[in-house]
């Protein structure tokens, strides 16, 4: 990483920051981000995992009580602010920079392993059509493991690469950097714009197809039959809130970075609830879709839904290959899945890594161009010599649970203890908030993100603490887990720590003109406007 | 499927697909406001 002592003679940045040229651009990107891979292989199954259709109630419950409240949080310091997740934390107190380069560091860790899962579904697209695993006599799971990735019998790492990975991770990782460095608006914004009406035109022909194959009622019914027994259980509202959490990409420095590109007289408040209900809206067509597949699964093996029902890379990559081989037109589902969890991946993927280039870009004070090089590069080299290796999988289980529940959940609980009661900063940001949006947040607000929010994120950190250090995370070696784990997670604290130590140079935008232009006009409408004024 | 499974079904589309509605409603009556300078650029005065 370069410090800012190293931008002499380096291209700086004459240009204005960017801003996404209007509001439905910004929401499409925001919900590109929103829906990832989790909307479509992990809210079916915690669903109904969770009481089916009963869980819609701790799952409501969860979006107006945690997940739009933080997502609100998220848009305030990031547009108030207007930098990238460490600058926008550091405008906010000089100690909170800390706080963006650990999102920035959670970034990078989820982008490095991200890639390999969209490259998996783009290399199952083509599978689709050859159906490759029926090759295999022992089915598409022994195909997935020993033909596909060709998974060492031990957990460790390795630098035997996997040719059919390591080319399509090359591709994604090619075109994930031409779309970063055309930057907000020609770039992310536009990857968006193509790849979401894409993304959710196939996926709305999938569940067509899905809920008309034979048996795909019954997966329907047993994924919206309530069982009301489950609200009783608090770990049952504890995945709710989890899941709304990790959904909504909030505490990832994602929806900071990107509502620092909104203009000044941004509607955040109403922006935010459809960019929430836009991924719960998606999340529930892959609940449908997802079900009625299973159904047909079902249907076909002679099993109940619930022998067959799974989630993650077991559903994409085991359940979803055997659905294509045994349905009618299977080869379109599959096109259909794989494609679309190629999509909602890249328009993540992309919003991931702009923490990390937004990041730079602030601290060097570089042009787009450079500065996305300069970070993209070493992220994709880094990301290509672990993961499409006989290992791989073994590092990208270890650090995905490690990441997101000792990464951004113990993140975001110290932001919102941090903000909510060392700042006191929530006051100031519910202001902000007020000022042009078409939703008034008032005290409410304030006490979900400083009461609920520390203790619904901190009661779901304290659960997680207690099981994995109960026993070995899936089985592997302590050793392993050790490092690529709780190593992992700890080397992030410390690394942000170190970044945030690095100084800010005059070349950096920590004093950009542009800002203290924005700053004064946003101080200056802090005096009330004249009712009837504004609309 | 079972009324119970088709009742909520229908309430789970009615709140979450119904709240999209009712959220771009909200905000396609609230049009874009212009960025305009309340304290204009130091070059400028």
């Amino acid at each position: 990483m370069s410090s800012p002592s190293s931008t002499q003679g380096a291209p700086l940045a004459p240009e204005k920051r960017e801003t996404f040229s209007s509001r439905k651009l910004f929401i499409l990107s925001a919900v590109g981000s929103a829906v990832g891979l989790g909307n479509i292989w992990r809210f079916p199954y915690v669903a109904y995992e969770n009481g089916g259709g009963a869980f819609l109630i701790p799952y409501l419950v969860a979006i107006l009580c945690a997940g739009i409240p933080l997502l609100f949080l998220d848009y305030a310091v990031g547009h108030r602010y207007r930098g990238s997740a460490p600058l926008a934390y550091r405008r906010l107190n000089r100690k909170a920079e800390v706080l963006g380069w650990w999102q920035v560091l959670i970034c990078f860790i989820i982008a490095i392993y991200y890639a390999a899962i969209i490259a998996w579904a783009a290399m199952y697209c083509w599978f689709s059509i050859t159906k490759a695993w029926d090759k295999n006599p022992d089915g598409a799971g022994a195909f997935f493991q020993s033909d596909f990735l060709k998974v060492a019998p031990e957990a460790g790492v390795g630098f035997d690469f996997v040719g059919s990975i390591f080319v399509p991770m090359i591709l994604v990782w090619l075109v994930t950097i031409v779309i970063m460095v055309a930057g907000v608006n020609k770039g992310i914004s536009r990857a968006n714009a193509v790849f979401m009406p894409l993304l959710i035109v196939m996926f709305a022909i999938l569940v067509i197809q899905s809920v008309f194959l034979p048996g795909a009622i019954d997966g329907l019914n047993a994924f919206f039959t309530p069982d009301f027994e489950a609200l009783k259980n608090p770990t049952v509202w504890a995945a709710a809130f989890g899941h709304i959490f990790f959904s909504l990409s909030v505490a990832f420095g994602i929806m900071v970075t990107y509502s620092s590109y909104m203009k000044r007289k941004s509607d955040l408040t109403g922006s935010g609830y459809v960019v929430a209900f836009a991924n719960s809206g998606f999340e529930l067509l892959a609940g449908i879709g997802v079900f009625a597949a299973l159904g047909f699964m079902a249907h076909n093996a002679g099993q109940s839904v619930d022998e067959v029902a799974t989630s993650g890379i077991g559903l994409a990559f085991i359940a979803f290959p055997t659905i294509v081989s045994q349905a009618p037109l299977g080869a379109v589902i599959g096109v259909l899945f794989f494609g679309s969890l190629v999509f909602a991946g890249l328009t993540s993927l992309i919003s991931i890594l702009e923490v990390i280039v937004a990041a730079f870009q602030d601290k060097l004070g570089w042009r787009r161009t450079p500065a996305t090089l300069i970070v993209s590069i070493p992220v994709a080299v880094i990301s290509l010599l672990l993961f499409p290796t006989t290992t791989g999988l073994y590092l990208l289980d270890t650090m995905d649970a490690f990441v997101n529940q000792f990464g951004i959940l113990a993140c975001a609980l110290v932001i919102v203890i941090v903000l909510g009661s060392g700042l006191g900063a929530l006051p100031k940001l519910a202001k902000h908030l007020n000022r042009h949006s078409s939703i008034k947040l008032g005290t409410g607000w304030k006490v979900l993100v400083g009461g609920v929010g520390p203790a619904a994120l901190g009661y779901m950190l304290i659960n997680e603490l207690q099981t994995k250090m109960s026993e070995q995370y899936s089985g592997y070696p302590a050793w392993f887990n050790g490092i690529f784990g709780w190593g992992m997670a700890g080397a992030l604290i410390i690394g942000a720590v170190l970044l945030s130590l690095i100084p800010w140079s005059k070349n950096s935008k920590l004093d950009d003109p542009e800002f203290h232009q924005h700053q004064k006009n946003v101080i200056a409408e802090e005096v009330p406007e004249k009712a009837g004024k504004e609309y | 499927m079972s009324a119970i499974a088709i009742i909520f079904m229908i309430i789970s589309m009615l709140t979450i697909w119904g709240g999209l509605v009712v959220a771009l409603i909200n905000l396609s009556r609230h049009p874009e406001k212009t960025d305009d300078d309340v304290i204009e650029p130091a070059h400028t005065l």
